[in-house]
């Protein structure tokens, strides 16, 4: 790739703190194909829409045409031990997996598993703002935004929240892996790596998953060893990548999602303020920073059955597409005055969860973490103000967010 | 001049709608919403204010909504004068005037029709009459057979397997209720999707415990010594017991109180051109009378000009805005109505969507899925074009087929999808009854023809 290299853009760390000016250059030519064996770049909203509804458009790595810089990471998912999750599975895999996880998630089967948290979301919110005691100052990543999350997924699958630094290990190089800029650069060592670190994971779940078959309790995970409906049951290793995908989707989104949250309304103090005194208004203002800020960028794993059309282009069979959806949030074809942070805005529509089958399973979840977030810190801190702007970044151009978020404030209110 | 003519209309002009449910009310809001200021009538025969009618079929029935509860949400203040519980029984289009079952009339400026369609009675009367017998389309047949069902019947009957009999059936399993249901085709659903989507729907209700008859029709309605029903007696000569019967044979238009006024009005509906004005029964234009929801047949540019009527919610409230702006616009500020017809339904566990105009299509096929797993998506083709799709538990996937019906996308499609199973690789003939032959009358109805060309481009409004 060339120096210029819009695709290098996106990944490069420089361009991490506001990525907004490439997106704006990448939809001025809304297919993009710079190189070679390089991904077409699918920016504007309808189209990253219309592409995420399309059946000829699969998730399945296996059809890429040329593996290329991912066939490292690939094997590392075949022969990490584990089956890919149902993010990486077209139907009637997916469909019959992501149906036996959501009947232990959500509604119809368990109205109440998400909604019934509310009170206990904002029991471990109250808590982590009651430890920041008489600090002047946190890094709201360490001291908020990971740590809530990450209970949240816990208490939820059924992991024992001690075991989080034993996890973690795990996790960060699998997130790692998920970023294209890494992929473009990975090694046998990196890839060994990833490989290494879910098969550990899968192995630490596998310990909890056998108990829970021995002896169920009221979590997700007892759910998934202990599914029965319509669909049967799903065998060992489906559960195990279940619940890594749950696991890891479950928290590093939604530490981006607050984090992202937090600083747009430090950038807007007079939203911040009205949400102190509007609390009411959290669910319009989420609904608004899934637009303006989402935690996941771009969908860099999709690939097409057949030759496809878009916009005049003929992207050929096997292509690798990636769907910029935080470019697609911003489109001016759809969104009046799209660089706008808005929570008024009248038609607020957005791809922060993506769409079509794999719309983002955890998606009610993220909303209500989010909201209760977002509410009690504009309501306990006592003018809280940015001590770095733009904060550091975390690498990951796909996951995107501040990796500290250094803010101070007066006192915290009772 | 005629914007002076125009801008009056607009402050103070009268414009009357006669029909006071899902379109009436959209066009009414529509009208405030777009700076009509001058004096706005809605005439309603039901005595309530506007209600919706897709959960009386479905949640009522189970108890799950309170049948006096499903108003429609006000979209904003329509400062209406409102006449409910009276029916226009007559129209003077040169006078500009409607009667009404009060002996008043009211004059307009501007009318808009949105009379809708009424449940298709049992056609002989006393049986009709019978205690237990139903039909099912108003907030008060439904507040009545759902304390019907409460009161634990023995068996329901449904006569016609349509949505709406599906929908009773469906109910009816749900609370454990026996049923029977009989269709005059071969099968459920088959005046809407066809032969082949109407097997998968048999299929489905008799795995749920219905007791479903297809090639039979109702002969007689029994009752006992005190008027109640208790018996139903079919053409091939068996006879249920049941206490309660529902009547589910489609509807019937709202157009005989036009009877004589001159509108192109008949039991197809009120024609209307394409920006929802009347014609007259000469086939011109009217200018001030428009039409909009169920009782209108608009010709769609995408099914080449015929008429179409469509008994679909989204319809309603597409075509009762667009009604409602033209009234109060001229010329080129006029738009087409284009709407893609769009319906679902909930049955027996299963989510049902259509988009198009499944009865248009001679040939299906089944791109994603299997019927056998009663998930799929199926595409239906005329004269090489989809025209439509229908999924079971499969939605997410109809934006994608929506599109290819806009573009007049080839039939049969010749790519990949994914879940495309080894014995879907050809279409096979989409079995709907013919048309000749009476059948409870499906929800999209193709009832006129205008030649014109075919390969014009849908852009749909997008936001």
């Amino acid at each position: 790739m060339t120096r210029d290299s819009i695709v290098r853009r996106i990944t490069d760390f420089a361009n991490r703190a506001d990525p907004y000016p490439v997106y704006r250059e990448l939809r001025a030519t809304p297919v993009l194909h710079e190189e070679e064996g390089g991904p077409y770049v699918i920016s504007s909203y309808w189209d990253i829409e219309a592409l995420l509804h399309d059946p000829r458009i699969s998730s399945e790595a296996a059809n890429l045409a040329d593996p290329g810089e991912d066939a490292a990471l690939l094997q590392s998912e075949e022969t990490g031990g584990l089956p890919p999750s149902f993010l990486r599975l077209d139907p009637p895999e997916h469909d019959r997996l992501r149906r036996i996880a959501n009947s232990a998630f959500g509604p119809p089967h368990q109205p109440r598993r998400i909604d019934g948290m509310r009170g206990e979301l904002r029991e471990i919110v109250t808590a982590l703002i009651d430890g920041f005691g008489d600090a002047r100052g946190i890094d709201l990543v360490d001291d908020f935004a990971y740590p809530f999350p990450v209970t949240v997924i816990c208490r939820l699958l059924g992991v024992p929240r001690e075991d989080e630094p034993r996890f973690r290990a795990w996790v960060d190089p699998l997130v790692a892996s998920l970023d294209p800029g890494k992929r473009q650069e990975a090694d046998e060592e990196f890839a060994r790596t990833a490989r290494e670190a879910r098969m550990q994971l899968g192995m630490y779940l596998a310990g909890l998953a056998e108990e829970r078959a021995k002896e169920p309790r009221d979590d997700l995970l007892s759910d998934l060893v202990n599914s029965h409906g319509p669909d049967g049951a799903m065998t060992m290793m489906e559960v195990l990548s279940t619940s890594v995908l749950l696991l890891i989707a479950g928290h590093e989104t939604t530490v981006n999602l607050i984090t992202n949250g937090m600083l747009t309304l430090l950038r807007h103090p007079d939203v911040l303020e009205r949400l102190r005194r509007e609390p009411e208004l959290a669910p319009r203002l989420v609904e608004e920073l899934l637009r303006y800020e989402p935690p996941v960028q771009l969908v860099p794993q999709r690939t097409c059955l057949t030759d496809i059309e878009v916009r005049g282009v003929t992207i050929p069979k096997g292509s690798r597409i990636w769907l910029v959806l935080a470019a697609g949030n911003r489109d001016p074809e759809r969104f009046k005055d799209p660089e706008r942070f808005d929570p008024d805005r009248e038609d607020i529509q957005h791809l922060g969860f993506g769409s079509g089958i794999h719309i983002c399973f955890g998606a009610p979840l993220a909303r209500l973490e989010t909201q209760i977030a977002l509410t009690e810190l504009a309501r306990r801190l006592e003018n809280p103000r940015l001590v770095q702007d733009p904060p550091p970044y975390r690498e990951n151009a796909v996951l995107r967010g501040p990796r500290h978020l250094e803010i101070t404030f007066d006192g915290v209110r009772p | 001049m005629a914007a002076e003519h125009l801008d009056r209309l607009r402050r103070e002009g009268r414009i009357t709608i006669v029909g006071a449910s899902l379109a009436g009310l959209r066009a009414a809001e529509t009208l405030r919403a777009e700076g009509f200021a001058g004096e706005l009538t809605l005439i309603g025969d039901e005595p309530y204010e506007p209600y919706d009618r897709p959960p009386l079929s479905k949640s009522v029935l189970l108890g799950r909504a309170d049948p006096h509860r499903t108003e429609l949400p006000r979209r904003r203040e329509t400062d209406a004068t409102w006449r409910l519980g009276v029916t226009a029984t007559g129209l003077d289009l040169t006078a500009g005037r409607v009667r009404l079952s009060d002996g008043d009339e009211v004059e307009y400026d501007r009318l808009l029709i949105a009379t809708g369609v009424r449940a298709r009675p049992w056609p002989k009367e006393s049986e009709a009459r019978l205690d237990g017998v139903f039909l099912l389309r108003t907030r008060d047949d439904a507040a009545g057979l759902y304390q019907r069902l409460r009161s634990g019947p023995r068996r329901v009957f449904v006569i016609g397997a349509g949505f709406a009999g599906c929908e009773v059936a469906s109910a009816c399993r749900e609370q454990g209720i026996q049923v029977t249901v009989a269709e005059r085709a071969g099968a459920p659903l088959v005046g809407a999707l066809g032969g082949v989507v109407g097997a998968v729907a048999a299929d489905l209700m008799r795995e749920h415990g219905v007791d479903l008859r297809t090639r039979v029709t109702v002969t007689a309605l029994e009752g006992d010594a005190t008027g109640r029903v208790r018996a139903v007696h079919l053409s091939d000569e068996s006879v249920v017991e049941a206490d309660v019967v529902v009547v589910s044979l489609g509807s019937q238009r709202n157009t005989e109180w036009l009877d004589g006024s001159g509108l192109g009005a008949g039991p197809r509906g009120i024609a209307c051109d394409a920006g929802c004005r009347a014609f007259d029964f000469r086939g011109i234009v009217t200018d001030d009378v428009f039409v909009a929801g169920d009782v209108a047949r608009s010709p769609h540019a995408l099914f080449e000009y015929q008429f179409l009527s469509l008994e679909h919610w989204g319809n309603a409230v597409a075509q009762a805005e667009t009604a409602a702006h033209n009234m109060i616009c001229d010329g080129a500020d006029r738009r087409p109505h284009l709407w893609m017809p769009a319906f679902w339904s909930s049955q027996f566990g299963v989510n049902i969507k259509s988009v198009g105009v499944p009865p248009m299509g001679e040939e299906l096929m089944i791109t994603q899925g299997s019927t056998a797993e009663r998930r799929f998506v199926g595409v239906y083709g005329h004269k090489g074009r989809v025209v439509a799709a229908v999924s079971f538990d499969n939605t997410r996937w109809l934006e994608f087929y929506q599109r290819a019906i806009e573009r007049g996308a080839p039939f049969p499609p010749e790519y990949p999808t994914m879940d495309r199973r080894a014995e879907n690789r050809h279409p096979v003939p989409a079995d709907f009854p013919d048309p000749s032959l009476p059948t409870h009358g499906p929800m999209v109805t193709l009832s006129g023809w205008s030649p014109a060309d075919t390969q014009l481009v849908f852009h749909p409004a997008r936001h």
